[in-house]
């Protein structure tokens, strides 16, 4: 696109903007939003921020949205400043997700999901469990049992300490009956290093989410044993935990919550805009090019499913020895 | 050749008259961004991402391309002239080439930087043409073990750096280690010596450090002791353009340093940091004029840049061949890829083979642009030093204050820069020389990760360090690196002395 163009339909679209704000119906709930993203630009929760973004903008449901990066401490940095300075406001939202509930724990954050108002699941990725292509184990049940004989024999590779990956590794130790404190899990910093060190063997056995690993899996440098989802995944062959016998589901997702404080009348609002948001055409477009998982589920629904997931989250992660009780 | 013919298929693609143009946006904006310290090229593409959704991906990866290579040469620019590097990757250039500089030779300085980046681009991307599956192959056989070997080879060669003064170095040394443990620990999850402050969990960074030493530390001290050094700091003058000498004197450090930098990085975690630090250490050395180290010697600025460039493209192989991606830029360029609905991943080459070929020739077609626009401005840059300096120390002050702010948005880093750069004013009242902090900051939480790690895998057998033959190989190499050279100046002695 040529500059001129580009600075027209810049212009044609704040023009578009502004007569929409001008000509604001009551059904316009909120006009102007902003978001923040607890984390630095590029990772997923900023894809979903941004994304929402786009769709709230393009859809026409919120006019004006921003969003802010606050990155650091896996969320926790930015969830302690969301509290401090939000507080009451109904026109912010803070992306969030299950790493961040890991996080809390670990980093013994004095700010905590508690205190702010989940306003909506939106999409989620299940976690596949791989080994090497060269590897001696072909089955889910193989890596069990060689975990039950001896914990220590099997090197896990995955992710940050005390993040999803770490935290599932502990759970199919769980229920397989091992301990779950004496797995022994290698953590790497980025993906393409954890990548790295399954491919080339250093590591018996790869946790991810499965989008990290798909590319692999369908090349056959990796095998897939098993993926944390209740039932199959349409469209990708791996057999799930629960039907090779170990009962263990987990889906790495991401939601939206509303600043602290804000009233019942605020709480709806959010909601709205959000549950309208989710069913343009916009996200719906952008969950399809991303391949998430559609796990939209709102209110006090997402409130009891976070419960339950900060309660069993915060055992695993005491029963690795993460953190004490 | 099937590599050569798909190559040139790849430049069919990409020289059109509009692409040329994408390349040039690409290369002026990131020269602007990497002038800017705190702002890298990843987070440069990661803002320009959604803007390009609508352009062709061809256009789109050329320009992507000219980003990585302007920031990257802005990098050096902002190190050589004001001593603020801008990026982890470029802070031993600052070393010698700020000194350069203050000597009167910018000019030459920013033209080995530039053109020395050229050679090792150039070189690089025919390694990655012709060597990528072969050099994959051997990079993933580096588990924990072989990078803590390597880790133990770069701290016995960085010695070079320590400074005239053994103990003073080896402070700080020290203290560079004990800033790298700051904060999280990769393989427990546990927080070590945070003080109970958020902020550092995630530990500090070494951008804020090195700007915070080099130049915040330099303005207090110029700022202190104006009188006292301004005999010390001679008029610009001098040639813009490189002599003949500076020519002899800097093509085998570029070809050194881009041996020594795109290995490291392919390799899936070995960065672009420990090859310059290396090229520093081998260059000095080696040097025929080793007098000149630490007061601007061209080698030192000649074979760094090159091993920053040549790790820069380094980085493409383990993307373009297995889809890991192992810096954030390469991290984006991924995400680039997944905008045009590509699986990234190993089958890439086969199923995208013109976008892949078209990225190669960019890399090309960028790494020429960015020759043509920055050689000619040299010059300009330049004119920036006969700025009163009163002036120009201000607007430095300015420059890292931004940058440090630039880098998480956040208050916090803006205390500790000042901090440090308070730190790195005694240290140089006390003359305790600032790079060991960076190495050891860099150095150490890399090696101590890797270490544990190999041990974990191991379940505690320290023998995997020996029973492996890279490993052991390269732990051989250090020491005698340690050894052999004390070794052969005895001998050298005895000899001496019998001859007399």
């Amino acid at each position: 696109m040529q500059p001129v163009r580009l600075i027209r339909a810049a212009c044609r679209a704040s023009l578009v903007a502004l007569t929409a704000a001008a000509f604001a119906t009551p059904a316009l709930a909120l006009d102007t939003l902003k978001i923040l993203v607890p984390a630095n630009p590029g990772g997923g929760w900023d894809q979903t921020g941004r994304a929402l973004q786009a769709a709230m903008q393009e859809g026409k449901i919120v006019p004006k949205v921003t969003v802010d990066n606050k990155g650091g401490a896996g969320g926790t940095i930015g969830i302690a400043q969301f509290v401090n300075s939000q507080k009451g406001d109904g026109n912010a939202l803070m992306v969030g997700g299950m790493v961040m509930v890991g996080a809390i724990v670990t980093n013994k954050s004095p700010v905590t999901l508690a205190q702010v108002t989940p306003i909506a699941r939106l999409t989620g990725e299940y976690e596949v469990i791989v080994v090497p292509a060269s590897s001696k184990i072909k089955t889910m049940k193989e890596l069990v049992e060689q975990l039950k004989a001896n914990p220590g024999s099997v090197a896990w590779g995955g992710g940050s300490a005390g993040g999803t990956d770490h935290i599932l590794a502990a759970m199919i130790a769980q229920a397989a009956g091992a301990d779950p404190a004496k797995i022994n899990y290698i953590a790497y910093a980025g993906g393409g290093e954890a990548l790295a060190a399954i491919l080339g063997g250093h590591v018996a056995a790869g946790v991810s989410g499965y989008g990290e690993f798909a590319g692999q899996i369908k090349s056959g440098k990796m095998r897939a044993l098993a993926i944390s989802s209740p039932t199959r995944v349409p469209g990708i062959d791996i057999p799930t935990l629960k039907e090779q016998g170990i009962d263990v589901e987990l889906a790495n997702w991401r939601g939206v919550f509303g600043a602290p404080g804000i009233t019942d009348a605020q709480r709806k609002e959010l909601i709205d805009v959000v549950t309208r948001t989710v069913k343009s055409p916009a996200w719906q477009a952008t969950l399809k090019k991303n391949e998430w998982d559609d796990l939209f589920e709102s209110g006090d629904a997402f409130k009891a499913f976070l419960d339950k997931d900060i309660a069993r989250v915060t055992k695993i992660i005491e029963s690795v020895g993460l953190a004490k009780k | 050749m099937e590599a050569l013919h798909a190559l040139i298929e790849g430049f069919a693609v990409a020289l059109t008259w509009t692409n040329l143009m994408w390349g040039f946006v690409g290369v002026t904006l990131g020269t602007a961004v990497g002038v800017l310290p705190g702002v890298g090229p990843a987070l440069a593409i990661a803002l320009l991402l959604p803007a390009t959704s609508k352009i062709d991906p061809t256009g789109a990866l050329i320009m992507f391309a000219g980003i990585y290579y302007g920031a990257m040469f802005g990098g050096s620019t902002t190190s050589i002239l004001l001593n603020t590097p801008g990026e982890s990757a470029t802070i031993v250039t600052a070393m010698e080439g700020n000194l350069m500089a203050k000597a009167g030779r910018a000019g030459p300085a920013l033209a080995t930087s530039a053109i020395g980046s050229f050679v090792a681009g150039t070189l690089a991307t025919i390694a990655l043409t012709l060597l990528s599956p072969l050099v994959v192959d051997v990079a993933l056989r580096f588990g924990p073990a072989e990078y803590f070997a390597v880790m133990v080879l770069a701290f016995t060669t960085v010695s070079a750096v320590l400074g005239a003064s053994p103990l003073r170095g080896i402070a700080a040394l020290f203290f560079g280690l004990f800033l790298g443990l700051m904060g999280i620990d990769t393989q427990t999850g546990q927080a070590r010596f945070t003080l109970g402050i958020p902020e550092l969990l995630d530990g500090i960074d070494v951008v804020v450090v090195a700007v915070g030493l080099f130049a915040v530390g330099e303005t207090l001290y110029v700022a202190t002791y104006l009188n006292r050094t301004m005999d010390k700091l001679e008029k610009f003058g001098g040639s813009v353009m490189m002599s003949a000498q500076d020519w002899a004197r800097s093509w085998k450090p570029w070809l050194r340093g881009t041996l020594l930098g795109f290995p490291f990085g392919t390799l899936p975690a070995g960065g672009a940091e420990i090859p310059t630090f290396l090229s520093y250490a081998i260059e000095r050395k080696l040097t025929k004029h080793p007098e000149e180290f630490g007061k601007g010697a061209i080698e030192g600025v000649a074979g760094p840049e090159a091993a920053n460039n040549a790790s820069a493209t380094g980085t493409l192989v383990p993307l373009l061949t297995l889809g890991l991606p192992t810096t954030a830029t390469a991290a984006i360029i991924l995400a680039a890829f997944q905008q045009y609905g590509l699986q990234p991943g190993p089958l890439l080459f086969e199923t995208q083979p013109t976008l892949v070929w078209a990225l190669i020739a960019s890399m090309y077609i960028g790494n020429v642009i960015l020759l043509i626009l920055n050689l000619p401005l040299v010059g300009l840059w330049v004119k920036l030093l006969a700025i009163p300096r009163p002036l120009l120390y201000a607007g430095i002050l300015i420059f890292a204050t931004l940058g440090a702010y630039g880098l998480r948005n956040s208050w916090f880093d803006l205390l500790l820069l000042y901090v440090i750069g308070l730190v790195g004013f005694l240290m140089r009242r006390y003359d305790i020389p600032v790079a060991p902090v960076i190495v050891g900051m860099i150095l150490g939480p890399l090696a101590e990760s890797q270490f544990r790690r190999a041990l974990a895998i191991s379940q505690g057998d320290l023998s995997v360090f020996v029973t492996q033959p890279i490993a052991a190989g390269v732990l051989l190499l250090a020491a005698l690196t340690v050894i052999v050279p004390p070794l052969w100046r005895r001998v050298a002695a005895r000899r001496a002395a019998r001859a007399a």
